[in-house]
C-alpha cells in the first residue's frame, strides 16, 4: 500500500478498496515498528489521525470527498497544528501547543489530508543534517550511520521510509532540497511567497518558504495544488493566480532550455555526483531538450550572503522567546533580566545560539552597513544573475548538493563546514525562486539529487519537468532496505 | 574579523542569552570563524547596487482600520507560564 502513488490512494480510497482508517492504521503501524530505528516523528498524532481518517470515510462514502481525502501525511513540527504540539524541534517549545492551526494545515485538512504527526528537524529549522534538533539526530533511512540532511531531515526520511505519503517542510536555504537529495526524494520549495507563511515559524522572514516533500514529483504536484495559494494573514504572501499542477505534469520537454551553471560543477563537488548529474541531463536531452552552458558569477557568495541576511532576520524573529508569554522560562528567576537571558540560554541550542549572536552582532551600530547592507547588495548581484540566464533557458539544472550523506556527527564541530552543504541550493532562497530535488542514479547505494530551479512562479514547469524525467527512470521508486 | 571573549559578552548581553564563563572561548572562535566566512563579501564591489531587501518587489498591503480578530485572550494566555487576571507575571520590575 505504502508504494502506491497519492492518485492510486485516492482512487483506491474512493473505489474502497481499501478505508481511510485501514490506510491510516498501516502507516501508524509502520512508524510503530520502524521509526524507532530512524526518529523520524517528533510527535506521532494516532487518535487525531484515526478519528480524521473516519471523518474521511464517511465523506467518500457521502461523495463529499476533497482531492486529498483520507491520505495520510505529515507536517514537518514548524508547521502551528491547534491541539498537537509543535516544537520546531527546540526545548524552547517543548511545551508548546499552538492556539492555532497554520494556514497550509488548514488548506490540507480542508482537502481531507489525514494528519499522522509532526516531524522531526534541526532547532529552528537552521542545520544541514538534522542533528541540532533537541529530540536528537534523525537517521537516513539508505544508512542509518548517516545524517538525513537538514533542516527538514524528519520529513525526508519519514517519506523515504514510506512512513507517510507526503510531508509538508520549509526551506530557507536548502531545508526541503538537500534533505531530499540525501534521503532520495522529491522535494519542492516553491517560489518564495507562493505558500502561505501563515503559522510557520519564523527563522528568516525574508527566505522562508512552505513546500513539499513525496516520492515523486506527481505525489508532490497534489499536494501543491491544496497548498499554494494566496493569503492575507500573510503580509508577503503573493497574490498570483495558482495554476493546476497536476495538469501540467505531462507536458512535452521538446526545446526545453535547460541551463547548466559551470560555478555548479566546479571544485567542491564529489566528481561522482557531478557524473550522476550528467547522466539525469543526458536523459533530458533524449526527452528533447537543449543544454546551455551558462554562468550564475556571483552564487559562490551566496553562503557568505546568506550568513549575515539569515541570522540577522533570525535574532530579530527569536527575539519574541522570552520566557514570558509562552515557551520555556527558567526557574526562580532573579530579576526580568535573568528570565530573559537564562529562558533562552536554556530553551535554545548551541546552533541557535550563534546564529543569534551572529546575527545580534551584524546589525548592532556600527556594523550594520558593513555587514547587513553590503550582504542586500551582493543579493541583488545574485537575484541579478538569475535575470540574465533565465532570458537564456527555460531551467537551470545542477547538482543538489556536494556530497552524498554524511557520517552522523562528523560535521557539528565545524560550523563552516556544515554551511557549505548549502553551497547549490542558498542562491535560490535569496533570489527567492522556486527550486526542486528529485533522485537520480546513486553513488554507493547512496541517493543523489539533481536540483532543478525555475523562473518566479514555474513550480508547474519544475514539475513537469521532475514528472517525464521519472515517467523514463526508476529512481525515484528505490526505497531504503526494510522500508519497502 | 576576530572575537574575543568580551565582545561575547557584549553580543550576548544585547541578545539577552546568558552564555556562561567557560563557553565563551569557543562561541568566540566559532562567531569568529563564520565571519572570516562571511568576510569574503569584501572582495566584491558593490558601489550603486541598490540593496535588495526582499524577493518580491511587492509594496506592503494595508487593510481598513478596522477590527478583525476577534478577542481571545484567555485562548492565548492558557498556554503563558504564569498569568494572573489576565496579565502577564514577570520578576517585580519597579522596587
Amino acid at each position: 500500500m505504502q508504494n502506491k502513488s497519492i492518485a492510486q490512494m485516492a482512487a483506491d480510497l474512493r473505489l474502497r478498496t481499501y478505508s481511510s482508517v485501514e490506510l491510516t492504521r498501516h502507516y501508524l503501524e509502520r512508524i510503530e515498528r520502524l521509526d524507532p530505528h530512524l526518529n523520524s516523528f517528533i510527535t506521532v498524532a494516532a487518535e487525531p489521525a484515526l478519528a480524521a481518517a473516519e471523518r474521511a470515510d464517511q465523506a467518500l462514502k457521502s461523495g463529499e470527498a476533497g482531492p486529498l481525502t483520507g491520505i495520510p501525511i505529515a507536517h514537518k513540527d514548524i508547521f502551528c497544528t491547534q491541539g498537537i504540539k509543535t516544537s520546531c524541534g527546540s526545548r524552547m517549545l517543548d511545551n508548546f501547543v499552538a492556539p492555532y492551526d497554520a494556514t497550509i494545515v488548514e488548506r490540507l485538512a480542508a482537502a481531507g489530508a489525514v494528519v499522522l504527526g509532526k516531524t522531526n528537524m534541526d532547532e529552528f529549522a537552521m542545520g544541514s543534517s538534522n542533528e541540532t534538533s533537541w529530540y536528537g539526530p534523525v537517521k537516513n533511512p539508505w544508512d542509518k550511520t548517516r545524517v538525513p540532511g537538514g533542516s527538514s531531515g524528519g520529513s525526508a526520511a519519514a517519506v523515504a521510509a514510506r512512513l507517510c505519503a507526503a510531508a509538508t517542510a520549509s526551506d530557507t536555504g536548502g531545508s526541503i532540497r538537500q534533505p531530499a537529495a540525501l534521503c532520495g526524494i522529491t522535494g519542492l520549495k516553491p517560489t518564495y511567497g507562493r505558500c502561505s507563511r501563515w503559522g510557520m515559524i519564523a527563522f528568516a522572514s525574508s527566505l522562508d518558504q512552505a513546500g513539499v516533500m513525496a516520492r515523486s514529483a506527481a505525489d508532490a504536484a497534489f499536494i501543491l495544488d491544496e497548498m499554494a495559494g494566496f493569503d492575507t494573514r500573510d503580509s508577503t504572501s503573493a497574490d498570483v493566480q495558482v495554476p493546476d499542477y497536476v495538469d501540467a505534469l505531462d507536458d512535452d520537454l521538446h526545446g526545453l532550455r535547460i541551463g547548466l551553471p559551470k560555478e555548479y560543477f566546479g571544485a567542491g563537488l564529489d566528481a561522482r555526483i557531478g557524473e550522476a548529474v550528467m547522466a539525469a541531463i543526458k536523459e533530458y536531452e533524449a526527452l528533447g531538450a537543449e543544454i546551455v552552458e551558462i554562468s550564475l558569477p556571483n552564487s559562490p557568495l551566496s553562503v557568505p550572503v546568506y550568513y549575515v541576511v539569515a541570522p540577522a532576520e533570525c535574532s530579530s524573529n527569536l527575539a519574541r522567546f522570552d520566557g514570558v508569554r509562552y515557551g520555556h522560562r527558567c526557574e526562580n528567576p532573579q530579576d526580568l533580566q535573568d528570565l530573559y537571558e537564562r529562558s533562552r540560554a536554556e530553551g535554545f541550542g548551541p546552533e541557535v545560539q550563534r546564529r543569534i549572536m551572529i546575527g545580534t552582532y551584524v546589525l548592532s551600530a556600527g556594523y550594520y552597513d558593513a555587514y547587513y547592507l553590503k550582504a542586500q547588495k551582493i543579493r541583488q548581484l545574485i537575484a541579478d544573475d538569475f535575470k540574465r540566464a533565465f532570458e537564456q533557458v527555460d531551467v537551470i539544472m545542477g547538482p543538489t548538493s556536494p556530497g552524498t550523506a554524511f557520517a552522523l556527527g562528523s560535521k557539528m564541530d565545524d560550523p563552516v563546514s556544515m554551511y557549505l552543504n548549502d553551497i547549490y541550493t542558498i542562491a535560490t532562497n535569496l533570489a527567492g525562486l522556486p527550486g526542486m530535488s528529485i533522485p537520480v542514479a546513486p553513488v554507493d547505494g547512496l541517493p543523489v539529487g539533481l536540483q532543478i530551479i525555475g523562473n518566479y512562479f514555474e513550480e508547474a514547469r519544475l514539475l513537469n519537468v521532475a514528472h517525464r524525467y521519472q515517467h523514463v527512470t526508476h529512481w525515484h521508486q528505490s526505497a531504503p532496505v526494510g522500508c519497502e | 574579523m576576530s572575537l574575543d571573549s568580551s565582545d561575547i559578552d557584549k553580543i550576548a548581553h544585547l541578545a539577552r542569552l546568558a552564555v556562561a564563563p567557560e563557553q565563551r572561548a569557543r562561541y568566540a572562535t566559532d562567531l569568529s570563524n563564520i565571519l572570516d566566512l562571511v568576510a569574503q563579501m569584501d572582495a566584491i564591489d558593490t558601489s550603486g547596487v541598490e540593496p535588495m531587501a526582499h524577493p518580491l518587489h511587492m509594496a506592503q498591503r494595508l487593510r481598513p482600520d478596522i477590527p478583525a480578530e476577534p478577542n481571545q485572550r484567555e485562548h492565548f494566555q492558557s498556554i503563558a507560564p504564569l498569568t494572573e487576571g489576565g496579565l502577564y507575571l514577570v520578576p517585580k520590575v519597579i522596587e
